[in-house]
């Protein structure tokens, strides 16, 4: 064992037996040690967060056929340092008629519940905060919380634009969240596991799960992008309509951590779309070094990242009606169905050879794909020729 | 000697008294619900403390996550000063104070029955062993709760056949 095959105990053990030669009592000592570690993997986090306004602001300036910030640094990389000085540095305002307990709380909450996330996130085969045997549904919780600041944010702040903001969120996030649950279902299924952990090992042991469930990785991305709120489903902020949503009152630091804890939540949500279908830190040498790992694991983030600010970017906003209707009259009974054929071929077929395993899954999901590719097809040309009229425009 | 998960407990056991008290008194109906989601999530604290992690996620989940959003909800659709000027407690005071008391005494009088097994730290979990099968296989085989869990997801269904046909009556109307 060395630093290069298991950095955490290495440093685990370094640390432990330099505060026990400072004579430390050993649970006071590991009590600190782990202390220590959760404020590394949350500044880690928070450092990343930094450079990810700095990628967010680079690609989307990229889609719009614009240079971005370029003045700042070689290519603008410093740009975030100045902005972050000036949101640090701005008045920090509480409305008159805010509730002024949870109007502050609510920004604290909202990007605790992204960090938490942190905890539960299998960063490389040996690098992790605890391998938790819940963790697909801690992921829930977690989501459950960031609404609960959003519904706080929007109530504490006095403000109409404010409350139909949060609603709207709100309605998106419990509603999404559907079929959200159902597909963090399909890798427990195949894994007989909630552990994120067992998710990535049976990754690495077999094929990675986007091969095993295309059309569930599909639905998770979306609904990951509604939990997300950003566009096309980014009907909280609607600039046209009720200016920015939930954190229209908050300004400086305070909007800072909403705008900090939406970056780096899109971030993390693109991990956990590595970790449940394409194979999470899995990479070549990547079982025997885990720096190499982390550095697999944070590339296909960013790329699961770069997917969503893609869509982000390229589709206009739809109404509300619309989402709410796709939600629940498509994806969410899409993704039940989608779970029942899952779990029927996985009995069925996992005593039979391997490739036979894999090809009955891909199949049973692109069939399932076409199945309601037609169905929608045959209900909209019925309701085309329902309505003559229509039919010529 | 006082150990971390104590220390825990005490904290988390501390916030819930104080939160379920302010659930009751404050007059800020909002107030009260956010007070309530922090009573629950204490209670989520004492679970997971206890090593339950299943019931501590879930109760995140459902009780944070769906039950205190929909109060929230409901709270926020009606007036916003609502009640704030009625009076707090009715004429059945005295009886409620009673009936509490008496529900007390009996429960310190049970626990004070377990005498020296109150000390006891739960005996860990045997390696290897996962709680989480454990329990999706409870309550899905037939000499398990395959039964009880049936009938309990018949009646959430007929819950949701109930509250649709009651929302189609009045798109009608």
């Amino acid at each position: 064992m060395n630093f290069w095959t298991d950095p955490i105990k290495v440093l685990y053990d370094w640390l432990m037996s330099l505060f026990g030669g400072w004579g430390m009592a050993e649970p006071l000592a590991n009590t600190l040690v782990t202390l220590l570690g959760i404020v590394v993997l949350i500044t880690i986090a928070l450092v990343l967060d930094i450079f990810l306004v700095w990628i967010e602001r680079k690609v989307v300036a990229r889609f719009q056929g614009r240079l971005g910030p370029n003045r700042v640094g070689p290519f603008g990389i410093f740009q975030p340092f100045p902005d972050i000085i000036k949101l640090v540095i701005k008045e920090d305002i509480t409305p008159d008629g805010a509730d002024k307990v949870v109007f502050n709380i609510a920004p604290v909450l909202s990007a605790g519940s992204v960090i938490i996330l942190w905890a539960v996130l299998p960063i490389a085969s040996r690098i992790y905060g605890v391998d938790l045997n819940v963790a697909a549904l801690y992921i829930i919780a977690a989501g459950a919380l960031g609404t609960l600041s959003v519904i706080m944010a929007g109530w504490s702040s006095n403000n109409k634009y404010a409350l139909l903001g949060a609603f709207r969120q709100v309605a998106a996030m419990i509603s999404f969240e559907i079929p959200m649950v159902a597909m963090l279902l399909v890798p427990t299924i195949l894994v007989g596991s909630m552990s994120l952990n067992a998710i990535t090992q049976a990754q690495v042991d077999g094929v990675w799960f986007f091969w095993l469930s295309p059309l569930g990785s599909l639905i998770f991305a979306i609904s990951a992008i509604a939990e997300l709120g950003r566009s096309p489903f980014d009907l909280n902020e609607g600039e046209s309509e009720i200016v920015s949503g939930y954190h229209i009152e908050y300004s400086g630091m305070k909007f800072g951590w909403f705008y900090a804890g939406e970056l780096l939540h899109a971030f993390t949500f693109g991990g956990f779309m590595a970790i449940f279908f394409f194979g999470g830190w899995h990479g070549p040498w990547a079982e025997e070094y885990p720096l190499l790992g982390a550095f697999y694991f944070v590339l296909k983030a960013l790329f699961g990242y770069w997917v969503i600010m893609w869509v982000k970017y390229t589709v206009p906003r739809i109404r509300i009606d619309h989402m709410l209707a796709f939600n629940w009259k498509f994806l969410t009974p899409l993704s039940f169905a989608l779970l029942i054929v899952t779990a029927t071929v996985h009995v069925l077929m996992r005593d039979a050879a391997f490739w036979l395993y894999v090809a009955a899954m891909f199949t049973s999901n692109l069939l399932l794909g076409w199945l309601t590719v037609e169905i929608l097809r045959s209900y909209t040309r019925e309701k085309r020729e329902a309505v003559p009229s229509a039919a010529h425009h | 000697m006082i150990d971390a998960s104590q220390v825990i407990f005490l904290l988390s056991a501390g916030l819930i008294v104080v939160s379920a008290v302010m659930v009751v008194s404050v007059r800020n109906l909002v107030h009260a619900a956010l007070w309530l989601v922090s009573t629950l999530f204490g209670v989520a604290v004492v679970y997971a403390v206890l090593e339950a992690s299943f019931l501590a996620v879930a109760q995140v989940v459902v009780y944070i996550g769906a039950i205190a959003i929909m109060f929230i909800f409901a709270v926020m659709l009606t007036r916003r000063d609502l009640l704030s000027k009625s009076e707090q407690t009715n004429a059945n005071w005295v009886w409620a104070l009673g009936l509490a008391a008496i529900v007390f005494v009996a429960l310190a009088f049970i626990i004070s029955g377990y005498g020296a097994s109150l000390n006891r730290l739960p005996a860990a979990m045997p390696e290897g062993y996962d709680p989480i099968s454990a329990l999706g296989n409870a309550l899905v085989s037939p000499e398990g709760f395959a039964l009880p869990f049936e009938v309990a997801s018949v009646l959430l269904l007929a819950a949701l056949v109930g509250s649709v046909y009651v929302a189609l009556n009045k798109a009608k109307e």
